[in-house]
């Protein structure tokens, strides 16, 4: 079985998130950048379902040059291919090179401002899908930084494949999955012919750590680039704000009867 | 103009979120509801709706489902058609979305009719912890409405006229379809506990876990954990709070040993109290906290179940 994973790298916030001066994207100069959650589910999913099955997993992901990190991630997990849709910009981080000239001083900026929507997205991957052949595409539900809930169901109808979404649970046998979730406290059960589209949530499964060997064949992969040229969606941002919220500081209890009144005040004992 | 609100159903009512989506729909229009039942349950500020009979599409068919609203608005001339942000309500308007080509803002938290014809609006990113300020250039505005953004405002249920509609479908709309087993077993739930008692980090391990469960009996509420303690295994996910886990709305919300990610804020922000037990009076969720321990949680919630007890 040969199955796509879609990834995104997403900036890894902590402690509180700051925007661009312009407000056109996540200020990422104290922060590293990550596979979004969800997804890194599925590349584990992906490497599990084919260790049982056999086959391939290949990884892929829409973004400037400097995403090739997310597949190394992605690779180191045990995905056995590579594929980057290049959107042009940001090189990865490093000595300037000779045709490249000087990099202006500071970090890169990670979009410019300028995304790819749920729509160009979907399309380019399912181009992908078509050149390429697949059995099942995985994603994640949801994207942690837009959180669009779209490309995956986008893929499926550009493909003319079903689609389940928010799954927690699959199970593939003799060329059909069945993909589990939870709606209101109710388990729902959906069965889909291969060839399908797939989107994840966290706790499907724990992923592994990368191994050693992992990492090395990583660093070493060839990563297969596809130029995607932008176009608009019809969802255009203005601006990112971080909403008004009333800031404070906690007040700090000296004692556990402190604790203990307080929240006998609370009405919760 | 004709709005459409996808209806879901909680039992015999109308669910709150799809509610929340009637308050943001009802500044766009005449708002006409769409609901799959066997029942239409009273709503208010609805004008029209359709009822679409369960067996029509055999109970849950996200495919299905967009496909009938797809045929109701070109049915009505809706210009914009408005669902819940819940997994159904994502789920139906993006296929809607990919069927009619249009785009589709999930989680939004405004909307308003822009003379141009196009829409403004603001919605969620991050789980709420940004806003996105857009605008939407579609002939029908699809939208989702985030369940925690705005407060549903009732409206007397006037008289509205029920439509029952019978949708046009193929096999193929119908192919892919919800097969419900019985509801998982008892216990009180994360989403809907009065208490829950968080462990995060600082919790060190599996068995650390043990106080806090007590803790958390005593109290008459459910253990919560951060993400760090699913990932290294101490707890299952399905115990998660935060922006990949579950939203929590508790009276309380007692965070042991947890700094305070901010998508770890994303799911605990609807706690009315937050009382934080944490070594670091710096670390982040003492800015989200109303109250504040500072010391270790090992010595602190024995304590706090020992001054409990004796009460």
């Amino acid at each position: 079985m040969d199955i796509l994973v879609c990834v995104k790298r997403v900036p890894t916030v902590g402690g509180k998130i700051t925007l661009t001066e312009d407000g056109q994207e996540v200020d990422t100069r104290m922060s590293g950048f990550t596979v979004s959650p969800h997804e890194e589910c599925a590349v584990e999913e992906a490497v599990q379902l084919t260790e049982r099955l056999g086959g391939t997993v290949s990884v892929l992901t829409l973004g400037a040059e400097i995403a090739i990190e997310q597949l190394r991630d992605a690779l180191a997990l045990g995905a056995g291919r590579a594929v980057l849709l290049d959107t042009g910009g940001n090189r990865p981080p490093g000595p300037p090179r000779e045709t490249g000239g000087n990099r202006p001083p500071g970090p890169p900026r990670e979009t410019g401002g300028r995304e790819y929507g749920p729509i160009a997205t979907a399309a380019a991957i399912a181009a992908e899908v078509r050149a390429h052949g697949y059995d099942l595409v995985l994603l994640g539900n949801e994207a942690s930084d837009t959180g669009d809930y779209q490309v995956g169901i986008r893929v499926a109808h550009e493909l003319g494949w079903p689609v389940a979404t928010g799954i927690k649970n699959l199970a593939v046998t003799d060329g059909v999955v069945v993909a589990r979730r939870e709606y209101r406290g109710v388990e729902e059960a959906y069965t889909l012919p291969l060839p399908a589209v797939v989107t994840v949530k966290e706790g499907i499964n724990l992923p592994r750590y990368p191994s050693l060997p992992g990492r090395l064949r990583a660093k070493r992969a060839q990563i297969e680039r596809v130029p995607v040229p932008w176009r608009a969606d019809g969802l255009r941002k203005q601006k990112l704000r971080v909403p008004d919220s009333v800031k404070h500081q906690a007040e700090v209890l000296g004692s556990v009867p402190d604790l203990v009144r307080v929240l006998d005040e609370m009405g919760v004992l | 103009m004709t709005v459409l609100v996808l209806i879901e159903m909680d039992g015999a009512e109308a669910a709150d979120a799809s509610l929340r989506a009637v308050t943001l729909a009802r500044g766009l229009g005449d708002v006409s509801a769409v609901m799959f039942g066997a029942a239409a349950p009273a709503v208010g500020g609805v004008t029209d709706v359709y009822l679409i009979d369960p067996a029509v599409t055999g109970g849950y068919a996200p495919v299905a489902w967009a496909r009938t609203l797809a045929g109701l608005v070109t049915e009505t001339g809706a210009t914009a058609v408005l669902a819940a942000g819940t997994e159904r309500g994502n789920e139906v308007l993006a296929h809607l979305g990919a069927i009619t080509g249009l785009p589709m803002a999930a989680n939004c938290v405004a909307v308003r009719a822009a003379s141009d014809g196009t829409h403004e609006l603001v919605r969620h990113r991050w789980a709420g912890l940004l806003l996105e300020d857009a605008v939407l250039e579609a002939s029908v505005a699809l939208c989702t409405v985030a369940t925690d953004g705005i407060a549903a405002q009732p409206d007397e249920p006037g008289p509205a006229v029920v439509h029952e509609h019978k949708p046009e479908l193929t096999d193929a709309d119908l192919a892919v379809r919800a097969t419900e087993s019985a509801a998982s077993a008892g216990g009180v739930s994360l989403a809907t506990a009065r208490v829950v008692v968080g462990g995060g980090r600082g919790v060190g391990s599996a068995d650390g876990f043990a106080p806090l469960e007590e803790l958390a009996e005593l109290l008459g509420g459910v253990v919560g954990v951060s993400r760090v303690v699913t990932s290294e295994g101490w707890r299952p996910h399905r115990q998660q709070v935060g922006q990949t886990g579950t939203k929590i709305t508790p009276e309380l919300y007692l965070a042991c040993g947890i700094s305070g990610a901010i998508q770890h804020i994303a799911g605990c922000a609807g706690a009315k109290h937050i009382v934080a037990i944490n070594t670091d009076p710096g670390a982040p969720i003492l800015a989200h906290a109303d109250y504040a321990v500072i010391g270790d949680l090992h010595q602190i919630v024995p304590d706090l179940i020992a001054a409990l007890r004796a009460r």
